[in-house]
């Protein structure tokens, strides 16, 4: 079986080919556009920004002297009459999962340069991060109608409120600054910038289907961080 | 290049060969080069003043602006130290000073320093004019975002000076503003000042990792053919890894900004424990100031190797430039820096001795803190062992280099003595401190910036700086720098506490006065000798000597550009092709005494080249 190659350059896999491209010249990453992997690296550092907000959260939540609210009688939503727990959570988590899905298709289609499903599928994530952040809404809009507010909560230690609305608020506009990037592309895509090869309305530069790609990173690692804030929060 | 033939011997045996005559031409394969794997970059061209020269795209114009902004920023804490000095030396003519006033100044400088001119210098100033040109690429490779990074620098200092002219001016907290003191009232500045602070160090980080995220994809995805990481010059080598830490530890520091902002603002607790004030118990209660420690020393002491390793970098290649010599183990000084950078993550306690820790903690962080010595060490030989035996040339910048591994290795022995716990316990929060981390991350990367301005201006401005100067100014700073730093080493000695306004009638009085007048002359001398260079720039623009190109003889790409200057793109038609190491200098057989990056392997066939 012969290894793929870049332009002479043969590509090992495994351990030895990180190392044999590790020491060539010009890249490091054989085939990776500088956007992707600028977006991975950005990830990485957005990454250590959760893991401090998450370590903070576990030091200020054994640090407190006051009892801990009890997560599942707070989150609780009621249905048909009868308090569920972690209803809302549920599926506020499906549907991001969900457009995680849709997001990934859509990456598919782009590369396939089939315009009109990668615009809808685009769409379709657009909409799901949309709803999940309109959920998260409603879920910050009944606890502050509970009284819970950042300084003070009647279930409890008022480091609960803190650390809820500081990490959530936190992951939510890092979901909205997503949906807005997902309507601006499902925009271009639609009306085919990447076929027509227009410029950028700030970088004027031409544009490709790798952005789709980007994009989905990004929204990939939201939905990541997302199970991290759901299991330490309404889990634990 | 050690794929195109195996070692220098059967190499020279080959070419001996062809001066023979005995058999046929030389192999072609030996400058063989694998063709180019990435497209041409696409570039944007300015089209009007505003583009080429305010909201510009290309990294050299952006390296400029954030040099000169980071230098206004430095000016201003320069302008700082001044007045604590004059609290401190002659407190009876700085009447007009409070104290409030000094320890806003104190925290000011600090922040401004190692923040604002310190990270924003190396890697904005130096890293945006120098990686693509070293690297061999023709920009950046997001140049609107490298635009973006620099305003948001911008806004980030406008907002940092802004709190001076707030009501209650900027925070007085001390440049760690460690809560929960930094946001109650008393402190000074603990309305608005900590405010501005919190947002403007907020948006430095964003713009910082809009501007980092560029510095690593060029390297790492945009080099030009035949530039192997290992054939990158040291400098680049430095900027990098100095990257990567900052975008790692600057999360920290935005997450301790945006909690620290909400306990100011929504009377959140996240660090902020149960007070009592004048018999009062205040809103706040249950959160951890120690938690802030943590956060800001994680970020805290990275960010001291943010600073040091692209000093280090560039140090070297000056060194090797200006001593005529290979730089000694380039292997070991990348790897030394790239272990001093992961190690870094693991000591940041260190600063936290006498916070109250478990002591065993303790103990674990000085082991980790000793440990870093070892790369240091090994650099700090590899730079003298560059200098054994080299064919130097005693102009400005090798003063300003030597001036550097003198500086360095005085505070890097300081540095041993307080990552000892039962050392530092007693010497913390005295001039000692003081006198440890200006010699390390204060002098000592100031002289590297000093020797790589007068390197690197021939190629900015196409004008040679005036020697002369160069060495009033070297001389000045470098003497006056240990006038200032080697007593306060006593002053730590015998015990005086650092960020104290005055000394009142303590027993210190009498044997630190005479001491602190003689720092303080010596600190106006040296605040003042610095505008010897801006003097020195103005001159040169003027009336300056032409540079020719490549004036110091080096075989980096940035000296190889198509114009001097180098105009955007850099490199004009064709980018270069590498096929060596940038170290070639003084080789047996060459017949200059350097060998610039693009030569090919069969234009020296005769000489005894290293593998690289």
């Amino acid at each position: 079986m012969s290894e793929p190659k870049i332009d002479g350059f043969e590509l090992k896999p495994g351990f030895k080919g990180m190392a044999s491209d590790t020491a060539s010249d010009q890249t490091m990453f054989k085939g990776v556009h500088w956007g992707k992997a600028m977006m991975w690296i950005f990830l990485l550092s957005d990454t250590f920004v959760f893991s401090c907000f998450l370590i903070s959260y576990m030091k200020g939540r054994g640090s407190t002297p006051v009892e801990w609210p009890n997560p599942s009688e707070v989150f609780a939503l009621e249905a048909f009459g009868v308090p569920v727990p972690l209803l809302l959570i549920a599926l506020m988590t499906f549907v991001l999962i969900t457009s995680s899905g849709t997001m990934a298709i859509a990456v598919k289609y782009g590369y396939e340069k089939n315009r009109k499903m990668c615009g809808w599928l685009l769409l379709a994530t657009a909409l799901g991060g949309l709803t999940f952040v309109g959920m998260q809404a409603y879920e910050w809009s009944k606890l502050i109608h509970e009284g819970v507010r950042p300084w003070e909560n009647p279930f409890g230690a008022a480091q609960f409120g803190s650390f809820f609305f500081m990490i959530t608020g936190f992951h939510g506009f890092h979901v909205s600054i997503g949906v807005i990037f997902l309507f601006i592309y499902t925009y271009k895509v639609f009306a085919g910038h990447y076929e027509k090869g227009k410029k950028g309305w700030f970088t004027k530069l031409k544009g490709d289907y790798v952005e789709i790609e980007i994009l989905g990173l990004y929204w990939h690692f939201v939905d990541l961080v997302w199970v991290f804030i759901f299991a330490f929060f309404y889990l634990w | 290049m050690s794929d195109e033939y195996d070692n220098n011997k059967s190499y020279q045996a080959q070419s001996s060969e062809v001066m023979d005559g005995s058999t046929g031409s030389v192999n072609p394969d030996i400058d063989y080069v694998r063709p180019s794997e990435v497209g041409e970059q696409e570039l944007y061209h300015p089209h009007s003043f505003i583009e080429k020269w305010i909201f510009c795209q290309d990294a050299k114009v952006i390296g400029v602006q954030y040099f000169l902004t980071a230098v206004f920023t430095g000016v201003v804490g320069l302008i700082l130290s001044w007045l604590m000095r004059l609290q401190l030396g002659f407190p009876e003519l700085a009447g007009f000073m409070t104290a409030e006033h000094y320890y806003q100044f104190v925290t000011m400088h600090g922040m401004i320093m190692v923040v604002y001119f310190l990270t924003a210098l190396f890697l904005g100033g130096f890293g945006n004019y120098l990686i693509p040109l070293m690297v061999g690429a023709r920009d950046m490779v997001f140049p609107y975002v490298n635009m973006l990074s620099f305003w948001m620098f911008f806004v980030a200092v406008a907002v940092l000076m802004a709190s001076f002219f707030v009501p209650g001016g900027p925070t007085g907290a001390g440049w760690t503003l460690y809560p929960p003191q930094t946001i109650l009232e008393g402190t000074p500045g603990a309305g608005m000042g900590i405010l501005l602070m919190l947002i403007s160090l907020s948006l430095f980080v964003i713009g910082f990792t809009m501007g980092g995220l560029n510095y690593m994809i060029t390297i790492l995805q945009a080099r030009t053919r035949g530039m192997t990481l290992m054939r990158m010059p040291l400098t680049v080598w430095g900027i990098f890894t100095a990257t990567v830490l900052a975008m790692l530890a600057f999360p920290a520091l935005l997450v301790s900004a945006i909690m620290m902002t909400l306990d100011k603002v929504l009377q959140t607790s996240f660090f902020m424990p149960t007070i009592l004030k004048a018999g009062e118990v205040l809103e706040y209660g249950g959160g951890s100031p120690i938690l802030f420690q943590h956060l800001f020393w994680f970020f805290g002491h990275p960010e001291v190797y943010i600073v040091a390793l692209p000093a280090f970098g560039i140090v070297s290649d000056l060194i090797s430039v200006h001593a005529r010599k290979n730089i000694f183990g380039y292997r070991m000084m990348v790897w030394a820096i790239v272990g001093i950078g992961a190690l870094s993550f693991f000591v940041w306690a260190h600063h936290m001795y006498v916070s109250g820790m478990n002591p065993w903690f303790g103990f674990f962080f000085a082991t980790t803190t000793l440990i870093i010595a070892v790369p240091t060490a090994m650099k700090v030989y590899n730079w003298i062992l560059t200098l054994w035996r080299g064919n130097i040339r005693i102009n400005v910048v090798m003063l300003w280099c030597l001036g550097f591994i003198v500086t360095f290795v005085n505070g890097g022995i300081t540095g041993i003595f307080l990552g000892n716990v039962s050392v530092d316990v007693p010497l913390s929060d005295t001039y000692f401190v003081i006198a440890h981390f200006h010699m390390v991350m204060g002098i000592a990367p100031l002289m590297v910036i000093m020797g790589a301005v007068y390197h690197w201006f021939p190629l900015v401005a196409g004008k040679m700086l005036d020697e002369g100067l160069g060495k009033w100014h070297f001389w000045i700073t470098f003497l006056g720098a240990y006038s200032i730093y080697f007593p306060m080493h006593y002053l730590g000695f015998i015990g005086v506490p650092r960020r104290y306004f005055e000394m009142y009638d303590s027993p210190y009085m009498t044997s630190a006065v005479g001491m602190n007048e003689f720092i303080s002359i010596a600190a106006f001398i040296v605040g003042a000798a610095q505008f010897i260079l801006i003097f020195n720039i103005i001159k040169t623009l003027k009336t300056g000597k032409k540079a020719e190109q490549n004036p110091w003889k080096a075989n980096s790409l940035e000296w190889y550009t198509s114009t001097v200057p180098p105009e955007h793109g850099n490199f004009g038609d064709r980018l270069p092709v590498v096929h060596r190491w940038p170290y070639d200098f003084s080789v047996p057989g060459a017949k200059e005494d350097y060998i610039p990056q693009t030569t090919a392997p069969s234009e020296v066939i005769h000489t005894e080249v290293e593998k690289t």
